[in-house]
């Protein structure tokens, strides 16, 4: 048994080993995660809190100013700062312009206990109410986890399926008939499209009735969003799937693809206290987009005209995408 | 032989890979109407030719006109193409994998008229991947026929099939020929090209050997009958004897004009006459004759 055990194990080493592509995507691939990782979450001690502040810092000798595992950040004007505290991108926003006067989401659990400290530091300081509809975790959460199931849809099911279909030969087949590239492509996209449309509205209809969510914006809008993010990241799946064939290779790929995007665009928590250069890239995933778009639109009730560049960088890069697939794209393996 | 204008003409044909010339330097003619036939060992570069005829694979350098202009979007709408392996998409039955190529043309036959021409009514509602060799093999015949083809391509379409549906196949074909469409068929069968074919290409590494209506070639190299007889039974003494020998794997042939001369001399010579055959040449001896080798070896 051992045998014949072994030599499939070394018939498999052999032909990993062989598939170079893949074999140095896998080394690289847990190198750059570690290398980022290290970049995002390392460094001193992480402040667990995030306190922004209206006024003057250099110039109060507020005691809470001293307080470990709170970072600062300077908020330059209090509207701005009002929506952060609502939408829990930071814990808490105290002014120190005259006697201390903060405001703090009421339904946000790291609000709560920073705010303890606060009242230890300083007794001396007033609670603001916070005006308009405080934003339950919950409710954050929602558009980014709709966004993120539909990332996880269009790229491996795009992907997989192109791949699974040059391998076996039945692009090669298609390819013998008057079909062209484009029209392969975009018949993929749009059938891919319609179900994640289709699927990300009844999951939106499940989940709102389950958690009691009601969306401040426009549900067309919404809509449109989920189509025209739907689309960038399907076509993004795309380029992946245009050309190779090795499961390995397209799989890390698409892997490189989205851990990163599920952990910096904001689905899970706020990248707000991150390097800006980690923002930077963030900005460009499609997933970031989309998730701040449906979220400006949910919760906030944003129109069109707040909306209008996300929506104009998702239609630009599907067209880039597009264009860069149907530029590499390969009916058989070579 | 149909007597007109070449539907398809090859030029020079060569196929480079990175250190094997798989086609190199084939020019052929097929005429509208005609059956031609590929015929060659594997490896010999029939597949890599009929696929540079598809439009499937580029030449290194020479070139294929399909009705005198180079291959384009005319025929890939009017060529029907069955290649030696294919999948079709998962879960889709017979009738819908005939109908999704249906819909890839401007112009074709009806999806009841194509699976009733190949002996698919009664599957049409199966999964395409539930079927045998022989009738997933009739459905890939079935997809090609759809856009009712003036030009179809047959890359070795029995190889693993059973005789039984061989010969089913083949009936299949001999109705497409009566519906004078021209056909391109690779295969290493030699009785498959001798029954279907009027004009066959002969290829062996990468060259044509021979080329020409089988019976005509048949001819042209073989005048005589052939004596076979098993290689042990055949005694080296009679290997003297002033007779033209081709050695097979397993037996030895005696090709002749005088019958009653080389039987007198055999018996003679004392060689055992009991497993002797008689027959007629066919093209697997006249691949024999031109390359020392047996077609399958």
């Amino acid at each position: 048994m051992m045998k014949r055990l072994l030599a499939v194990w070394h018939a498999r080493n052999l032909e990993f080993l062989r598939d170079r592509p893949t074999l140095l995507f896998t080394l690289l691939l847990p190198l750059g995660l570690v290398v980022s990782m290290g970049f995002i979450f390392g460094g001193p001690p992480r402040p667990l809190f995030t306190v922004g502040v209206l006024g003057s810092r250099a110039e109060s000798h507020n005691p809470f100013l001293h307080e470990r595992y709170v970072r600062f950040v300077s908020v330059h004007d209090e509207t701005a700062g009002l929506d952060r505290v609502t939408h829990q991108r930071i814990d808490l926003l105290l002014d120190l312009d005259g006697p201390a006067r903060y405001w703090v989401n009421t339904d946000s659990p790291k609000g709560y206990i920073v705010e303890k400290l606060l009242i230890a530091a300083d007794p001396g300081a007033r609670r603001q109410p916070v005006t308009g509809q405080a934003v339950r975790y919950v409710d954050w959460l929602f558009p980014g986890i709709l966004a993120m199931n539909m990332m996880f849809s269009c790229l491996f099911g795009v992907g997989y399926v192109v791949l699974r279909y040059r391998k076996s030969g039945f692009l090669k087949r298609l390819h013998a008939t008057p079909l062209s590239a484009f029209e392969f492509l975009t018949a993929q996209v749009l059938s891919r499209l319609s179900l994640i449309v289709f699927v990300t509205v009844l999951l939106y209809v499940l989940i709102a009735a389950i958690i009691h969510f009601h969306s401040a914006g426009s549900i067309a809008l919404l809509l449109l969003i989920a189509v025209i993010g739907s689309l960038s990241m399907i076509a993004l799946g795309l380029t992946i799937a245009a050309r190779f064939a090795s499961e390995e290779l397209v799989g890390g790929l698409l892997n490189l693809l989205t851990w990163p995007m599920m952990l910096l665009s904001g689905v899970w928590f706020s990248i707000e206290g991150s390097p800006r250069w980690v923002q930077w890239v963030a900005d460009l995933f499609p997933l970031t987009q989309v998730t701040d778009a449906a979220r400006a639109v949910m919760l906030d009730g944003a129109g069109i005209q707040r909306i209008i560049p996300n929506l104009i960088y998702l239609a630009l890069t599907t067209l880039v995408f597009l264009a860069f697939g149907a530029w590499s794209f390969r009916w058989r393996v070579d | 032989m149909p007597e007109s204008a070449p539907i398809l003409e090859v030029h020079d044909l060569v196929k480079q890979y990175s250190s094997v010339t798989a086609v190199d330097g084939v020019s052929f003619a097929v005429p509208e109407g005609a059956c031609f036939g590929l015929l060659g060992p594997n490896g010999a570069g029939k597949t890599t030719t009929i696929e540079i005829m598809e439009g499937i694979l580029p030449p290194t350098s020479g070139e294929v006109r399909y009705r005198g202009e180079p291959v384009g979007a005319r025929f890939r709408e009017e060529a029907g193409i069955l290649f030696q392996k294919t999948a079709l998409q998962d879960f889709l039955s017979v009738r819908q994998s005939v109908a999704l190529f249906r819909g890839l043309y401007e112009r074709g036959l009806d999806v009841d008229e194509v699976l009733r021409l190949c002996a698919l009514e009664k599957l049409a509602s199966r999964d395409n991947r539930k079927l045998s060799g022989g009738q997933q093999q009739r459905l890939l015949l079935a997809i090609a026929l759809v856009n009712d083809p003036k030009v179809l391509f047959l890359d070795e379409p029995t190889t693993g099939l059973d005789p039984q549906a061989r010969r089913n196949f083949w009936e299949l074909v001999e109705s497409i020929k009566a519906r004078r469409k021209t056909i391109i068929l690779t295969t290493h069968y030699m009785e498959e090209a001798q029954l279907l074919c009027d004009e066959i290409a002969i290829m062996d590494r990468g060259h044509i050997i021979a080329q020409g209506a089988p019976q005509r070639l048949l001819n042209e190299h073989f005048a005589e009958v052939l004596l076979e007889l098993p290689r042990h039974e055949f005694p080296d003494v009679a290997r003297k004897l002033p007779l033209k020998l081709i050695d097979a794997s397993d037996r030895v042939e005696i090709s002749t004009h005088d019958l009653d001369g080389t039987l007198r001399a055999l018996i003679e010579a004392r060689v055992p006459l009991r497993n002797l055959r008689i027959r007629p040449a066919n093209l697997e001896d006249l691949f024999l004759d031109l390359t020392g080798k047996e077609l399958r070896a």
